[in-house]
């Protein structure tokens, strides 16, 4: 059956809710405009997932990654998240 | 003790979620761990009125498992944080905390970089007014929202806690806050 299977890549972005404390990202932030690189009045520290998956067809594949995001990747109560696939 | 990779669980009076680093924090705190094999036992036997409590790593597993509401995020200092807190017993009607004075403050220590507890404004006043809040800080070290350091579930026989009850045990330790928890659940029994 892995022979009907071709593989597809995606990348998954999950960056915390608006109103979720990062500090992280306030760390950050600080630090750009303490340096003077710019005026930033925001930063948001996210994760980025790069997922190459072996699946039926396109269509399985965003299903898959869906259900990935949704049941491991992101959590609910503070992080949204979003994918596309990629070429190679 | 029961493995993670276990399946189910033999006949209990309660169930106990320890502390530690479960796969390294990696993705969350507890997000991992949460998909054990060991977990779908741990929710049929929630489902079924069984007691647990969660300590530290094992509240945020209780978190990420949907069984505790809310979720646990980095400190607001970002700092790891070991020290003991002043807490305020803010329900002692459960099974975990009947053997405190209602409003009492004892002492618990801490140790944890993940433990800032977050709830959405909504949730929060839920939680206040179902008396689900069993636990604050009287100085929150955190940015826990609430101040709040344990909770427990609707049916009362969960509790979370970030603070760590079993090192709070002789008094040449320090304090025997955290004593009365276990002594409070055998007297429950």
């Amino acid at each position: 059956m892995t022979l009907d299977k071709r593989v597809f890549k995606f990348k998954v972005e999950v960056v915390l809710k608006n109103g979720v404390l990062d500090p992280q990202g306030e760390a950050i932030k600080q630090s750009i405009n303490f340096n003077n690189l710019g005026n930033v009045l925001e930063v948001k520290q996210g994760k980025l997932f790069e997922l190459t998956v072996s699946s039926k067809d396109i269509k399985h594949a965003f299903q898959e990654v869906n259900e990935i995001c949704s049941d491991l990747l992101a959590n609910s109560v503070i992080e949204d998240f979003k994918y596309y696939e990629v070429s190679e | 003790m029961i493995w993670h990779k276990e399946t189910s669980i033999p006949k209990i009076d309660l169930l106990v979620l320890p502390g530690g680093f479960s796969y390294g924090d990696y993705l969350r705190c507890g997000a991992i761990a949460a998909k054990s094999p060991i977990m779908k036992a741990v929710k049929t036997f929630y489902s079924n009125g069984g007691f647990i409590i969660g300590i530290c790593n094992g509240f945020q597993i209780l978190t990420e498992s949907e069984i505790l509401p809310g979720a646990l995020i980095p400190n607001s200092t970002q700092k790891f944080i070991c020290k003991d807190q002043d807490l305020i017993v803010t329900n002692n009607k459960t099974l975990f905390t009947s053997g405190f004075k209602n409003k009492a403050t004892i002492s618990i220590p801490i140790a944890h970089h993940d433990g800032n507890y977050f709830l959405t404004d909504t949730e929060l006043q839920e939680l206040e007014q179902s008396e689900r809040i069993i636990f604050k800080y009287e100085n929150n070290p955190n940015g826990s929202i609430g101040d709040i350091a344990g909770v427990c579930s609707e049916n009362k026989r969960v509790i979370g806690m970030m603070p760590h009850p079993e090192r709070a045990i002789d008094k040449d330790l320090g304090s025997v806050s955290g004593l009365t928890i276990f002594k409070s659940i055998i007297a429950g029994f």
